[in-house]
């Protein structure tokens, strides 16, 4: 059980930082921010509360910020200002020791590029996460297995990524994750590359694991239908800034602003299509 | 003519400091010296005691285990038959024993500074002007401390020769690091691997197609300093070309010439088999 708290969250890529947050408090967009002072605004302002046991679900145009929110929630990049909490437990303070037991045991991650390690076996990468761990190889070998069979890759444990197609990859990074065991998974467009079929399949996989295991599950995605399918929750981001988060429902009916009723709206041109 | 009241001469400060290194370290250098010499004369004996189908026999298997190709093992028996037959054994052994010593004292060396240069930004900063300096400073300069520091003979000939040639391999061990996929790195952190982990479970792994571009380079700049390196000590083909050019001996002289590119060939040939079959696993992945 995990419950993830972001408070006011700025990350600044590039010198001045705070300066660049000042300007950033006073409303000025990314593009403003960037010709001003030459400094990338990845972030500005991000609050937000990740229910314990749900699946919360990021989306906005490609550039908005979201791999770089996900990437706060293990630190793999440190934010420039503002507080990361994990079962109210500030996480940026933790030292480097307590960082990588944390990143052992309580978050894993799918990556949008696979981040796989191409010297090793579809069975050592699933093995990945426990092997750091230092569990018992054959125990390893086993929860390994496991995975890649429940994500449909049996008979490939031995190959080696380069031997795999990018659905194929995405599904051992996956397993990756899944194998880890840990309360919180990010997922960072973890199901794009997967074609039609296999993806509503995975998605049905995903609910069922959070309903069953009770996972956190933050999961990015540029797929409206993908975010109302399997999210409790979904935020809206924009040039780095948060501009909605609400319940699918309550999105559909009441977008916040031009930007999401866009998103919204290509969907309600899907839905009637379909009738 | 320069005025003279403006002239500084950096001679006799350096001198100086050489001398007084000299004096203060001694019995560091000393043992520094034994050291290498115990590996180098190890090394020796081995590579001339062996008889001399033996050795051919482990450079096909090499060849073999690095390319596959038959042809090309083919080639470099009959090479390496042909440096015996122009009476060139013995002298190429010699050469090759401290060209081994001198890439094993290289990647002593070179491996931990480029992994340095890699991690640490600052260490980059200064590492990389010393090394264009190390690389463009004419080589006779630098043999003549190591002369001061470690007399003559076959230890100050290898360190004269490593100073030359390891820069590509501290380069290339720099960038194969700093070349290996972003995501993959992040990846390995994100599963809370620690930094030793990282380096030689992850970093080096990936990047050794490269840091072997650059061991290859190495050994082929060991190859180009055994001329130079036998002005101070170095014994084997080397000396045989400097021999032929003192004496006016063209024969001698390109006899000994022949064996050294003979050497280079193959130590070249077996060398970039190797890297590259770790490079097309590491591209398609
Ligand atoms: N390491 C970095 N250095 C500089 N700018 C970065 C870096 N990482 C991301 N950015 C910038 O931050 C913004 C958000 O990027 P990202 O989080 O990858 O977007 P998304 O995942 O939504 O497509 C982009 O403008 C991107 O250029
Ligand atoms: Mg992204």
């Amino acid at each position: 059980m995990a419950e993830i708290e972001i408070r006011n969250v700025y990350k600044i890529f590039g010198q001045n930082t705070a300066q660049t947050i000042e300007l950033a408090k006073q409303g000025l967009d990314k593009a403003t921010i960037l010709a001003k002072t030459g400094s990338n605004m990845g972030l500005a302002d991000v609050s937000l509360k990740v229910a314990s046991g749900r699946i919360f679900v990021i989306m906005g145009l490609s550039g908005s910020g979201k791999s770089t929110l996900v990437r706060h929630l293990n630190r793999l990049i440190e934010p420039s200002s503002g507080e990361i909490l994990f079962d109210g437990q500030n996480i940026l303070t933790l030292n480097p020791r307590d960082l990588r037991a944390f990143r052992m045991r309580r978050v894993s991650m799918v990556f949008q590029s696979f981040g796989l390690m191409p010297h090793y076996t579809v069975l050592q990468n699933a093995g990945y996460g426990l092997t750091v761990r230092g569990e018992p190889h054959a125990q390893v070998r086993d929860i390994a297995m496991k995975w890649i069979e429940t994500v449909g890759l049996k008979g490939y444990e031995n190959k080696f990524p380069f031997e795999l197609s990018g659905g194929m990859k995405q599904r051992v990074g996956l397993a990756r994750a899944l194998a880890a065991d840990t309360d919180v998974i990010l997922m960072d467009e973890a199901f794009s590359a997967l074609d039609p079929l296999i993806r509503a399949e995975m998605q049905d996989q995903l609910i069922e694991l959070q309903r069953t295991l009770a996972k956190t599950i933050v999961f990015i995605t540029h797929d409206l239908d993908e975010a109302l399918r399997i999210g409790s929750e979904i935020a809206i981001l924009r040039d780095g800034r948060l501009v909605q988060v609400d319940t699918p429902g309550a999105i559909l009916r009441n977008p916040a602003n031009d930007y999401v009723a866009r998103f919204v709206q290509r969907h309600a041109n899907h839905a009637l299509a379909h009738d | 003519m320069f005025p003279e009241s403006l002239q500084l001469s950096i001679r006799s400060p350096i001198n100086d400091w050489v001398e007084a290194v000299v004096i203060n370290h001694g019995a560091t250098f000393k043992a520094i010296s034994n050291a290498i010499l115990q590996v180098v004369l190890l090394v020796e004996s081995v590579l001339r005691g062996l008889p001399w189908w033996t050795v051919i026999i482990v450079f096909v298997a090499l060849a073999w285990a690095s390319t596959r190709k038959i042809v090309f093992c083919a080639i470099v028996g009959v090479m390496m038959v042909a440096v015996g037959v122009l009476g060139l054994w013995d002298l190429t052994m010699q050469t090759l024993a401290l060209m081994l010593v001198a890439t094993l004292v290289s990647v002593l060396i070179g491996l931990p500074i480029g992994i340095l240069c890699a991690k640490n930004r600052i260490a980059r900063t200064i590492t990389l002007p010393v090394l264009d300096v190390m690389q463009t400073m004419p080589s006779f300069v630098y043999l003549i401390p190591v002369l001061m520091l470690f007399g003559l003979g076959k230890v100050p000939a290898i360190l004269a020769t490593v100073v030359y040639a390891v820069p590509p391999l501290i380069r290339l061990t720099d960038l194969g690091i700093r070349q290996v996929d972003a995501e993959v790195v992040e990846a390995a952190t994100a599963f809370g691997t620690a930094p030793a982990r990282l380096l030689f479970g992850v970093e080096l792994p990936l990047a050794t197609p490269t840091i072997m571009a650059g061991l290859n380079q190495t050994v082929m700049m060991a190859l180009s300093m055994v001329v130079v390196a036998s002005m101070i000590g170095a014994r084997g083909l080397g000396e045989q070309v400097l021999n032929g050019i003192q004496t006016l001996d063209v024969g001698r002289g390109l006899e000994a010439g022949i064996g050294i590119v003979i050497l280079a060939i193959v130590l070249d040939r077996i060398m970039q088999g190797f890297g590259r079959s770790r490079l097309e696993e590491a591209r398609n992945g």
